[in-house]
Order: structure tokens, then C-alpha cells, then sequence
């Protein structure tokens, strides 16, 4: 789909910010590069668009050379999310999601139905169209951002570092959402990030970019993680690149068996009639785990829902091995509370089933 | 009588209004003069402003020269033109719209600088062309500085357009330079009072049209 050969960007002031570049990004999937600034992946994204020409070497999309369009022809067919947003402060949320569609000579009406519909599309409630960038969160404005770029419905979107400047739960949230759109829409992203965590998370296949321009190793997350090419990408995945694997890994094949466990409005009689150990699991009236109950606490009370309860998160199928294992370590009893999709309690995970299956997949 | 009670018997009287040498006619005169001067001044400066502001090319030029237009005597202006050209309006127009051009070329150029690169990025990154970019986005963006810098030439303007009267034409001027020349201090202070006046009231209406046009702004 977009195809590089041989592609070298110098600068006038003489620094080589992408050195000899060939590699063709998947269709359908996102693609993350990643590396330290400096490293040549902006200006790799950039040359896609033309905000950069190369300095040597084709870049194709879908088998056509980008220099056969006039510059802003071909910008108006790729979808563009960059930092900050950089929306346009003087026009409405609305007419910002418009700008593309306007550009194209949708007409007025159209371009507006079609920015209203992309609202909802980015999570976004509808009266947020008639305000301005400024009276927006962060996490706000970067959906708007997102739902301008796909306003012409392109099959192809860049993304500069979108979520750099918002908080971590907020970016997860974003992350999420980009996820979800995506399983949706299946456009063909190049997404741009330092934080390798993120590409990990978001990624089909991650680039990674060494300075001076050079793109080491391209691969699907669990392969770079697992077979890195090089100390450098060893280095850049950090030392935690065992864990970020299990972050990579669902429940789906973990087992799990049935667990005791008394609702927090039994009385403390029942509770201890339960109990087989001094922990036991207490789920709220509709069936969701509320934490762990310490039998020994319950001394002088009548019933249980007075008592402090250990906090615990039951995790679905779709959760990480890497959190099951986190839970193992967390809760006193050394289980991984499991749900279905509703968040109602099935059973649990001992450590050592968690454990056996992770030097299982070794 | 003292000088104040003078001076509101000198305003008030309807005498004066009136007639082809009553306040009202010069009134007229000093608006004709200061707002054709000030459209000259933004037909040159803003195209100016606009062009090194979307492509920062000829900044540091336009600013010197600015500062240096700024710097210089309009009544030195006027003589020196007015002995080139001879006796007409020109030499008083030529020195009100080099007043002029300063504060709206700076203004201009303060504003497009002061646009994001961010946002200038999406806008080419979006498909924008460079007329379309500085149309749509950067000159709106701009909009209030550059209205800022015609305000300010436009009061600058009122108040020194009394040199038209200095080589013997119209405007609130004439009763300065005449009362100064007849010694009547109550004119020469009724004329100072009416171009204040009117430089107040017309940098007023402009302030409250900004608010207006730009009441959805951050700043």
C-alpha cells in the first residue's frame, strides 16, 4: 500500500534524517514507528504527505509515485492527525471535522451531515460541534483531530504523535479508542510514537529508528519483543521486554476453576461458615467481585458489608497474562479473579496455573 | 470669564457649528482627510504585512524600515514634500499615510507570525493550498491584531491630520493654527478639545466592532 525505495532525506543544513529507506507498509493495519527524537520516523511519515520531499528515492501509494499529484491534491485523499491537534481555533468543532470535505466542494450542507456523523463516530456528544477548540480537554480536541482526518473517509491516516501531550489515563482511553475504530474501519495507519509502550499496545507491525535515519527492524509486536534484531532494539524495548510480551498475551487459554465466595450482604456468620482459609472473596448482590474479605477482621460485626475490603479486578478472556500475573502478585490470596464479558464473577486463576502457562508459551 | 467657561461658550455656541468655516464642516474635513489617508496606508501596508507574515521572507527589513518610519518628524515630512511639490494636499497626505504604514505593517506581521505552526502544518497537511491556508486560516487567525493595527493608525492619523491646516487647508487644525496666530487661546483650546474628541470616539466605535467581531476569541 505505501511503499518506499531507497529513500534518503538530507537536509540543507546537512543532517540525514532518513538514510536509504525501503519498506512497504501493511494495508489494513497500523504500523508504529517508533524511536528517540531525531531519528528520521516524523520526517519518514512526512514524506507520505509531501510536508517532506525526498531527497532521493520514490514513495508510492496504492503502486502510484506521490509526486504525480499536485501536492494538496494528494493531502486531501490521506487523513492527518498531528500533536496538539493543531486545529483551527477560529472555526467550530464542526466546521473543523469540515475542513477536508469543504476543500473537496462537498458543499456546505454535506460537509457539515457528514462532520455531525463523525462526532458520535470519535465518541464526541453532539452539542460539542457548535464550540471552539479552546473550550475542549485535551482528550477532547485530539477526537476532534481524529475526526477531521477521517471526514473524507481516507483510506490512508498519518498520525504524528497524536496522544504526545495528553495524560496517561486519557491516552489510554484514546488508545482504546483508536483500537475500536480501527477493528471498524481498517484504514491503513502510520502512526508515529517515542513511547514504545503505545506501540506495543497499538501496533499491527513496529518500526523501529535509529539516529541518523536508519530503520533497524520491522515486525509484528510479540516478534520484536520475543527476537529483537540487535542490542540497540533490546535496549529501546527496555528491560522490561519479558513483561511487555505477556502484556501481548489474552486469558483466553488460561484456566480457571470455581472459587467460594459470599455476597457483602450476607451476615459475618455466613461468611465464616465459608471461609476456608482467613481470606474469601466477597461479590456484590449482582455478582461482580468487590474485594477480598480478611475473616480475622470480622470480629464484632454482624454483617459483612462493613468490613475493608482488599481491592481486587476481575479480569475477562480478553485481559493480559501480563495482568493476571500482576494480580497474582497483588492479591493476598495469590489468585486471578476472573469475569465474563458483564463483569460477573466465574472463578479464578491459582499463580502457579498463570505461572505454568507463561513458561508454557517459552 | 475664565478660560474653561470660554472655552464651553466657544464650543456651544451655534455660530460656530455652523457655515462653511463652522465646526461641522471642518469636522468633515478632518474625518476626509485622516480616513482616505488611512485606506492608502492599509492598501500599501497590509498586502506587505501579509506576504513576509505567510512567508517570513523580508521581515527583518519591513520591521527596520518601520521603526524608521515610525522615527521620523511628520511636519518634516509635509515641508520637505510640500517644497518639492508646491502648494496642494499631497504633501499632507504623503506624510499621514507614512504615520500610517508603520503600525499596520508591524501589526500585520506580529499577527501571521503569531499563528501556530501547528496549525499552519494541519492546514497544508490537510490539502489547504498557500492562498487557502493564508485566507482561511491564517489571515482569520491574524484578524485581530491586524484590526489592533489599523485602530491605531487610524487615531494616530486623527490626531496629527491637524498638520493640513499648517499648510493652510482644513480640518480641526485650522482653529489651532489660527488661534495661535491670533493669540485667542480659547480656539487654540477648543480645537485641541475637538480632535481629542474625536480621536477618543472613533478609537471607541473600533474597540467595540473588535469586541464584536472577535467575541469568540481566547484573547
Amino acid at each position: 500500500m505505501i511503499r518506499f525505495e531507497s529513500v534518503t532525506k538530507r537536509f540543507a543544513n546537512g543532517t540525514t534524517a532518513v538514510d536509504d529507506l525501503s519498506v512497504e507498509f501493511l494495508e489494513g493495519g497500523i504500523t508504529v514507528l517508533v524511536g528517540s527524537s531525531g531519528c528520521g520516523k516524523t520526517t519518514t511519515l512526512r514524506m507520505i504527505n509531501r510536508l517532506v520531499d525526498p531527497t532521493s528515492g520514490t514513495v508510492s501509494l496504492g503502486g502510484r509515485d506521490v509526486r504525480e499529484l499536485p501536492a494538496a491534491q494528494l493531502r486531501r485523499g490521506i487523513g492527518y492527525v498531528i500533536q496538539q491537534a493543531g486545529l483551527f481555533p477560529h472555526r467550530t468543532v464542526l466546521d473543523n471535522i469540515a475542513t477536508v470535505p469543504t476543500l473537496l466542494g462537498w458543499g456546505r450542507r454535506k460537509a457539515r451531515a457528514r462532520a455531525a456523523e463523525l462526532l458520535e463516530v470519535v465518541g464526541l456528544a453532539a452539542e460539542s460541534g457548535k464550540r471552539y477548540p479552546h473550550q475542549l480537554s485535551g482528550g477532547q480536541q485530539q477526537r476532534v483531530g481524529v475526526a477531521r482526518a477521517l471526514a473524507a473517509d481516507p483510506p490512508v491516516l498519518l498520525m504524528d504523535e497524536p496522544f504526545g501531550a495528553v495524560d496517561p489515563v486519557v491516552r489510554t482511553l484514546l488508545q482504546d479508542e483508536l483500537i475500536r475504530l480501527q477493528a471498524e474501519l481498517r484504514k491503513t495507519i502510520v502512526f508515529v510514537t517515542h513511547d514504545i509502550d503505545e506501540a506495543v499496545r497499538l501496533g499491527d507491525r513496529i518500526a523501529i529508528f535509529r539516529t541518523g535515519g536508519h530503520m533497524v527492524q520491522i515486525a509484528p509486536p510479540a516478534e520484536l519483543l520475543a527476537r529483537p534484531a540487535d542490542d540497540f532494539v533490546a535496549g529501546f524495548l527496555g528491560a522490561e521486554r519479558g513483561l511487555k510480551l505477556l502484556s501481548l498475551i489474552s486469558l483466553q487459554d488460561v484456566p480457571y476453576e470455581p472459587i467460594a465466595a459470599v455476597r457483602t450482604t450476607d451476615t459475618a456468620a455466613q461468611a465464616r461458615a465459608e471461609a476456608t482459609g482467613r481470606w474469601l472473596l466477597a461479590v456484590s448482590p449482582d455478582g461482580k467481585p468487590a474485594g477480598w474479605l480478611d475473616v480475622h477482621a470480622l470480629d464484632g460485626s454482624d454483617s459483612i458489608g462493613q468490613a475493608a475490603l482488599t481491592p481486587v479486578r476481575g479480569l475477562t478472556d480478553a485481559d493480559s497474562l501480563l495482568s493476571a500475573l500482576n494480580e497474582t502478585v497483588s492479591s493476598p490470596t495469590g489468585m486471578a479473579v476472573r469475569v465474563d464479558a458483564a463483569g460477573v464473577l466465574v472463578g479464578a486463576s491459582r499463580d502457579d496455573v498463570v505461572h505454568a502457562h507463561q513458561r508454557s508459551l517459552a | 470669564m475664565d478660560l474653561l467657561s470660554k472655552l464651553v461658550a466657544w464650543l456651544t455656541s451655534a455660530g460656530q457649528w455652523a457655515g462653511s468655516e463652522g465646526i461641522a464642516q471642518r469636522l468633515f474635513e478632518h474625518v476626509e482627510y485622516s480616513l482616505l489617508s488611512t485606506l492608502v496606508a492599509a492598501l500599501i501596508a497590509l498586502p506587505i504585512g501579509l506576504f513576509i507574515g505567510h512567508t517570513g521572507r523580508g521581515a527583518f527589513l519591513a520591521i527596520n524600515l518601520s521603526g524608521f518610519g515610525r522615527a521620523l518628524p511628520t511636519v518634516g515630512i509635509v515641508t520637505l514634500v510640500f517644497l518639492v511639490s508646491g502648494l496642494s494636499m499631497t504633501p499632507v497626505y504623503i506624510s499621514l499615510v507614512a504615520l500610517a504604514i508603520p503600525s499596520i505593517v508591524t501589526n500585520t506581521y506580529a499577527g501571521m507570525a503569531a499563528v501556530e505552526a501547528d496549525t499552519k502544518d494541519a492546514a497544508r497537511g490537510m490539502g489547504m493550498t498557500g492562498l487557502q491556508s493564508l485566507w482561511r486560516v491564517e489571515v482569520p487567525l491574524a484578524a485581530p491584531l491586524i484590526m489592533t493595527g489599523l485602530r491605531l493608525a487610524t487615531v494616530q492619523v486623527i490626531a496629527t491630520a491637524t498638520i493640513a491646516a499648517y499648510v493652510s487647508f482644513g480640518g480641526l487644525g485650522r482653529y489651532i493654527f489660527d488661534g495661535l496666530a491670533q493669540r485667542d487661546l480659547t480656539q487654540v483650546m477648543g480645537g485641541a478639545v475637538l480632535v481629542a474628541a474625536l480621536a477618543v470616539a472613533v478609537d471607541l466605535i473600533l474597540a467595540g466592532i473588535h469586541r464584536v467581531l472577535f467575541r469568540h476569541r481566547l484573547t
